[in-house]
């Protein structure tokens, strides 16, 4: 194919070449950074929490009229027994927090007892004996705590853990040449026992802030004697629906001293998931059909001038065509324009996807872009330029050579 | 005769129906996406107090050392208690307070109903005047109430409607938790968003606050924060709620108003000479360091937009960018192939001035009927808006006149802005030219 008879005609159509040129290359910069935002997104959603997700449920229960530490204690046994012999429960525990509920306690852990030159920082649940296996964590090493070694903290009190298990994330990182079994570190002034390792527990947080330390999470053996306190409940399987509907009853016709809120008191721990990562997904939505939308009319548009192209120059084709030139030389003459048009524009629209993103980079902490997502983009916009120039081309390769004698 | 131009607009967009379908459409979404995040971008960003937002300053105080930043960290966004009554008893500014939230359960007098939970602050006095909160019946306390620690409550209008069913309840008891609190006033609606005064603890969009009380009061009762606490290397702080607030957790919101330029200096010196003061007893081992932010200043440190909004609302922008290149395009190849036409019409005695109106008709046809599918897309948007923020912002975006008027205004002048150039074409074709070309 001649390439220098084509340059000459877009001459001739320097501002319509220019413009879809411009067209295509801020495509390009717009898709390439959407599709890698979308690409983060769904990286963060598909991020096990570590948990068994499936048949747990949630209760966020405020104990009402501020009872002392002794009281809730009572309380919350009795509460821990009600739950356990409702039917359908197969297992149930009390804490302060749990994987992506998005609030919590963060410690500092290391190897000191000076708290000014911890390690790394660390989630804290306080659980008892039945969180393992309520969450279906795996002990990777040692073992769980035992029921006489949960103790009760109250607001303030010293949170000084003899025993902990910590996350393998964790132990890794504080120990990594060596099993972290037995070893001491420090939460506190005083040092605690590592007596076990459990595989993956994520932490309250998505945030993408916390994201570098987001499976340090500790157990420490404690009941937490506090204003509000949350029930983890495993279900047996296919029970889920029916013990979310009949928890709070329960709840309520053995204390009325609480509140057990009707909007979000209750939840599943798939709502749990969908709450935490609301942003993420709702971004790769947005993302997605901005860039689906952004593509078709890019290749509508393209469609739109080519045809118009192809009108304007019936004649001249009508003329190529009686001097021999074949219906392909016609086909292939206009892909080859808008070929040469398109790697204009994804030549400029690279170099804007890499601008894009780093002024992204600089205004909202967003990591920089894979050359991977710059090359399906350019592919992308090659193939949907050719496809959207196939149908006008091939209406302009059927123009008869009979039209070069015609006149408009 | 413009008019006239309209009719000729209108039979040649006929003529092109899924042309002008697609110039149409494309204009719709890019002004209804710019719009809609937008307006959720305007909503997060807004300046809540805007006539005293100037005035309204955050002091911080460098407790921890230079050690504490070294991590990237910046100067703790709230205030020790013994650091915040130290500057509540100095009363350095004209109006000053401390604040920190409170989740509580208020109990119903009449014992067949539930608790149910409430959320406040506690503060001082100064705080309604300050923030300019409006009453609906009675008043907020009084100084000497903070001094004398009173059990006095300023309840919501919504807490009011449940609790009296909208009667003015001054006077009346409520009980929160396991004490009784003497209503003083009823707010009227109020809900500053971004809610400034806690940016430090939440997102600043959450449902406004049922209740305030007196912070002296708060304290007395042992009432625990709601809000973050920030204990750095401070695991060593005695046990109980003595040692709580002698320590040096932050956790105290801190809020000062200051009149003027003359006044700010005045408060960053005070706050300067405090922080030298305690490096001087021994308290501070290293050089004082202070900082003063006012409101939208204090927003913006917190990070109160979330960088979602932003984002998509540039992104939006781009793209409807890219909508206004492809109108460009496709007008201008639309406008060059009437060049028989135009030149017949100039040929005929039309002027330039006199084609470039009859197409910027044209234009304007397509740009109205772009705002038109623009605010139904936008309407749309709005309504499919909580699939992609957060629900506390996303409620922010509403269809008000505003938007309605942004929408209809964008997608005209952009269009018109976009027909600038193949108009200004169209309307310097040769008609001698033409004629001979045909």
């Amino acid at each position: 194919m001649q390439i220098r008879p084509i340059l000459a005609t877009l001459r001739y159509h320097k501002a319509g070449t220019l413009l879809i040129a411009l067209q295509i290359a801020l495509t390009l910069a717009i898709v390439c950074n959407a599709l890698f935002i979308i690409h983060q997104r769904l990286g963060q959603l598909s991020r096990p929490s570590g948990v068994d997700e499936s048949d747990l449920l949630l209760v966020h229960n405020q104990w009402a009229g501020k009872p002392d530490a002794d009281e809730v204690a009572s309380m919350m046994a009795s509460d821990l027994a009600t739950l356990r012999n409702l039917p359908g429960v197969a297992n149930v525990y009390a804490t302060n927090t749990y994987p992506l509920s998005g609030e919590g306690t963060v410690f500092g852990i290391g190897h000191s007892p000076d708290k000014k030159t911890y390690t790394d920082s660390t989630a804290i649940y306080f659980v008892d004996d039945n969180a393992l296996a309520t969450l279906g964590l795996r002990l990777i090493a040692g073992r769980n705590f035992r029921p006489d070694e949960i103790g009760a903290s109250s607001k303030h009190s010293k949170i000084e853990p003899d025993e902990i298990i910590i996350t393998q994330a964790l132990a890794h990182h504080l120990f990594p040449d060596a099993s972290a079994v037995g070893k001491a570190v420090y939460l506190s002034r005083k040092p605690s026992i590592i007596i076990g390792v459990v595989g993956r527990m994520r932490t309250p947080w998505v945030d993408s802030s916390m994201a570098k330390w987001d499976e340090y999470s500790t157990l420490l053996p404690y009941r937490r004697l506090e204003g509000y306190t949350e029930y983890v409940i495993r279900t047996q399987p296919g029970q889920l629906d029916d013990v979310a509907r009949r928890v709070k009853a329960t709840l309520y016709a053995a204390n009325r001293m609480r509140v057990i809120s009707p909007k979000n008191g209750v939840r599943t721990f798939a709502d749990v998931g969908a709450q935490a990562y609301n942003s993420d997904r709702g971004m790769a939505i947005l993302m997605g059909a901005i860039s689906l939308i952004m593509l078709t009319i890019t290749g509508a548009g393209i469609v739109g001038l080519t045809s118009f192209w192809v009108g304007q120059r019936r004649k001249q084709i009508g003329v190529r065509r009686a001097l021999g030139a074949t219906q392909r030389d016609i086909l292939s003459y206009f892909l080859t324009e808008n070929l040469l048009i398109g790697v204009a524009g994804v030549i400029v629209g690279g170099v804007l996807a890499i601008g894009l993103n780093l002024w992204l980079m600089n205004q909202f902490e967003m990591e920089k872009l894979a050359m991977g997502y710059v090359v399906a983009g350019v592919a992308i916009l090659l193939v949907l330029g050719q496809g959207a120039v196939l149908a006008p081309a091939l209406r302009a390769s059927k123009v008869p050579p009979v039209e070069a004698t015609r006149s408009v | 005769m413009f008019a006239y131009y309209l009719r000729l607009g209108w039979r040649s967009l006929r003529r092109n129906p899924l042309l002008t379908a697609l110039m149409v459409f494309a204009i719709g979404v890019g002004v209804a996406a710019s719009a809609t995040t937008f307006a959720v971008f305007h909503a997060a960003s807004g300046n809540p107090l805007p006539d005293k937002s100037a005035q309204l300053f955050v002091p911080q105080i460098d407790i921890w050392g230079p050690a504490s930043r070294s991590a990237g960290r910046d100067l703790p966004d709230a205030l020790s208690y013994p650091d915040a009554m130290a500057l509540m008893r100095d009363h350095k500014a004209a109006r000053q307070t401390a604040i920190y939230p409170m989740a509580s359960t208020a109990i119903p007098q009449d014992p067949t109903r539930e608790p149910f939970a409430v959320n406040g602050y506690a503060a001082y006095a100064d705080f309604f005047p300050m923030f300019e909160a409006p009453f609906l019946y009675g008043n907020g306390w009084n100084a000497s109430q903070d001094e004398a620690h009173a059990g006095v409550v300023v309840i919501s209008r919504a807490l009011n409607q449940q609790l009296f069913g909208g009667a003015n309840s001054v006077g009346r008891t409520i009980r929160l938790d396991d004490h009784d609190y003497r209503v003083v006033g009823v707010l009227d609606e109020w809900n500053p968003r971004p809610r400034f005064y806690d940016v430090n603890n939440s997102d600043g969009f959450s449902d406004p606050p049922d209740f305030f009380v007196p912070f002296t009061r708060a304290i007395d009762l042992q009432t625990e924060t709601n809000g973050n606490s920030n204990c750095y290397g401070s695991a060593g702080r005695d046990a109980g709620w003595k040692g709580w607030i002698q320590s040096d957790c932050v956790w105290v919101s801190f809020w000062a108003e200051l009149p003027n330029r003359a006044a700010v200096t005045a408060y960053h010196d005070y706050l300067m000479a405090y922080a030298s003061e305690q490096q001087r007893v021994g308290r501070f081992h290293w050089a004082p360091f202070v900082q003063l932010h006012d409101l939208m200043q204090w927003l913006d440190y917190e990070k109160v937009v979330p960088p979602e909004t932003r984002i998509s609302m540039l992104l939006s922008l781009g793209f409807l960018l890219v909508c206004l290149v492809n109108t460009v395009g496709l007008l201008l190849a639309k406008f060059m192939r009437r060049a028989a036409e135009i030149g017949v019409r100039r040929a005929l005695g039309a002027s330039r001035r006199e084609i470039w109106l009859q197409y910027l008709a044209e234009a304007l046809m397509i740009g109205v009927a772009g705002g038109v599918v623009g605010l139904v897309l936008t309407g749309v948007g709005m309504l499919g808006i909580g699939l992609v923020f957060d629900p506390d912002i996303a409620r922010l975006a509403r269809m008000s006149p505003s938007v309605i008027g942004l929408t209809l205004l964008t997608a005209v002048v952009t269009t018109l802005a976009a027909a600038l150039y193949p108009t200004w074409r169209a309307a310097r074709v040769q008609p001698a030219w033409q004629l001979k070309a045909n």
